[in-house]
């Protein structure tokens, strides 16, 4: 089973895709131009302090609002591991399988976190902090294989064996 | 097995007998539509990342302009050049500065039981005629409209048992807020909210596409009204035909039903920044109101209009707030200036704008700045989605927003 540690930064509930990107930044060029812009209703300096590899760590209802696949994009921008958050709001969800982004849910682990706290995922098992296990399971295999090619282009490409 | 109206549904775009709740199916989708928002990237995906690009169907697809129109800076004019462009080269329905994408789309194509994808989270109000409308990203756009499906996990089917009838002065979105308010932001995640019972029945297309445009707000894949005489109506008035206005079997199993007293409903606001922290009118305080919304794919139509007129009528809105109005669609707006109803909007110092998500989409008109307070007719509350991220939206009927532009700060009709 792959298995990844990370540094986390914590989030509430609700955090709605307004929040992820808001509007007025949707009009610059590109992803990149954006993702310094990323959580920033909420918690302007966080774009700037996230490090490749760290994960957020949220409450319910992750990425409600809007259909925007930028919300999704730039959190891969921004090099983030994985989302890990106690539910997903379903437009969020896809979207980010159809872009690569790998998301976990568990209902426990986001109040028994702190910011900056190590925590070790073992992919369709298990999460591990502070020697306490949180158990995790495994998205389906054909959505898996979308995320593992990079999202769902890529995935098609790769079915049809388009290099 | 029975199966509900959003089963039926996707069993018929499956092509198969029966599907139920849990099962994935490849669907045939049977319309695509996708706005200003994110078209942009779609084009750009097809041209960049396909190596065979097509377009599986391109008279099941609709591109409509309406989230910054006109277009307030040049990169906008840009991403509007490309999607105008793409459609033009491909024979694609262009609708620019016609109306916002939904009302368009209800004026002029949904029928029951189809299954129609849109690249917006209030595709879901397609169910106030029996469909089944979902929002989507432009990937899973990219994918439907390239290969003429898409999947679907099959969700499970809240029902909501409607009894009574509003009475005066409450409308179907203090309806809508309640029970968003009594089920929660994520009550109903990835299911279909199913209107059904005397008291859905008693509402008109109008109130039911404001029950189903904010079933997102709750979570939810889809909101459907289960379709009646009245649906059947509106299409032969608009030259459609009413076939497949499916309805929930007997037997049909729901995850949860919910029975509600239309009659005990009352005017409510959501407050800032949560959808679904919802109170009466009366509970929520002294409210001074910078600026009022009436419009939106929630609430911008003729309907509300006139509920609006009729209290503005005579009066004049408070010298410390700007009152915007937009009508949903072009259609809205002739019948208003038909019926003298923006004459009376202006007379009482309303600014009304063309036909567009205006306030609602917190970019390109009546933007609000640091410390304001917004009262809208909008669908979401969101910290920022109005303006600068420490600002306040609040959310009300068109009566609410009417009379709090007139008092000058949050008060009932």
């Amino acid at each position: 089973m792959e298995q990844f540690t990370g540094k986390v930064w914590v989030l509430g509930d609700d955090i709605d895709t307004d929040i992820i990107i808001p509007t007025e930044y949707l009009a610059l060029p590109s992803v990149e131009d954006m993702k310094q812009y990323g959580f920033s209703p909420l918690r302007p300096e966080l774009a700037g302090q996230i490090e490749e590899g760290d994960i957020i760590v949220a409450g319910k209802n992750f990425g409600c609002g809007s259909s925007r696949e930028q919300a999704p994009e730039i959190i891969k921008a921004l090099k983030i591991k994985c989302v890990i958050a106690k539910s997903f709001a379903r437009i969020f969800f896809r979207n980010s399988i159809n872009n690569g982004l790998l998301l976990i849910e568990n209902d426990q682990i986001q109040e028994h976190v702190k910011e900056g706290d190590q925590i070790e995922v073992t992919l369709g098992e298990k999460i591990t902090h502070d020697g306490k296990d949180y158990e995790i399971h495994s998205l389906p295999d054909n959505l898996m294989e979308i995320i593992n090619a990079g999202g769902l282009v890529e995935a098609m490409k790769k079915r049809n064996g388009v290099k | 097995m029975g199966m509900t109206i959003g089963e039926k549904i996707i069993a018929r775009a499956a092509k198969v007998d029966e599907v139920h709740a849990g099962e994935i199916h490849t669907i045939e989708v049977d319309r695509l539509m996708s706005n200003d928002g994110t078209t942009h990237l779609t084009v750009d995906m097809y041209h960049n990342d396909l190596k065979h690009p097509k377009i599986a169907d391109k008279d099941k697809i609709v591109f409509i302009m309406d989230h910054n129109v006109p277009a307030e800076n040049p990169k906008t004019a840009q991403a509007h050049r490309k999607m105008r462009n793409f459609a033009k080269e491909h024979g694609i329905a262009l609708y620019e500065g016609k109306g916002v994408c939904h009302q368009i789309m209800v004026e002029n194509y949904v029928c029951p039981g189809e299954f129609i994808m849109g690249a917006d989270s209030h595709t879901c109000t397609y169910g106030a005629l029996g469909a089944f409308g979902t929002g989507i990203g432009c990937t899973d756009f990219l994918y439907a409209m390239v290969t003429g499906q898409s999947w679907v996990l099959v969700p499970e089917t809240i029902r909501f048992e409607l009894t009574g009838k509003l009475r005066p002065g409450v409308y179907a979105r203090d309806l809508m807020l309640t029970i968003i308010g009594m089920v929660g932001a994520n009550g109903c995640n990835y299911k279909v909210m199913e209107f059904a019972g005397e008291g859905a029945h008693s509402l008109d297309i109008d109130e039911r596409l404001v029950l189903c445009n904010l079933a997102v707000e709750a979570g939810a894949k889809t909101g459907i009204v289960e379709p009646d005489e009245k649906v059947a109506e509106y299409l032969e008035s608009r030259g459609r035909k009413a076939e497949n206005m499916f309805v929930s079997d007997e037997d049909a199993v729901f995850e949860k039903v919910y029975q509600i007293d239309l009659d005990q409903i009352e005017p409510v606001v959501a407050r800032p920044h949560q959808i679904d922290d919802v109170v009466p009118v009366k509970e929520a305080g002294d409210v001074k109101i910078d600026e009022a919304f009436l419009g939106s794919c929630n609430n911008g139509r003729i309907e509300e209009f006139r509920v609006a007129a009729e209290i503005l009528k005579g009066k004049k809105v408070s010298d410390h707030v700007r009152f915007i109005i937009a009508p949903a669609s072009n259609e809205v707006y002739i019948q208003a200036l038909e019926e003298g109803l923006i004459d009376i909007f202006l007379d009482a110092g309303a600014m009304v704008m063309n036909s567009n998500c205006s306030v609602c989409w917190g970019s390109c008109q009546g933007v609000i700045g640091e410390g304001e307070t917004l009262i809208s007719t909008g669908t979401r509350n969101f910290k920022g989605r109005a303006g600068h991220p420490d600002s306040f939206v609040y959310l009300g009927s068109a009566a609410t927003v009417t009379a709090s532009a007139i008092a000058g700060k949050i008060v009932t009709a």
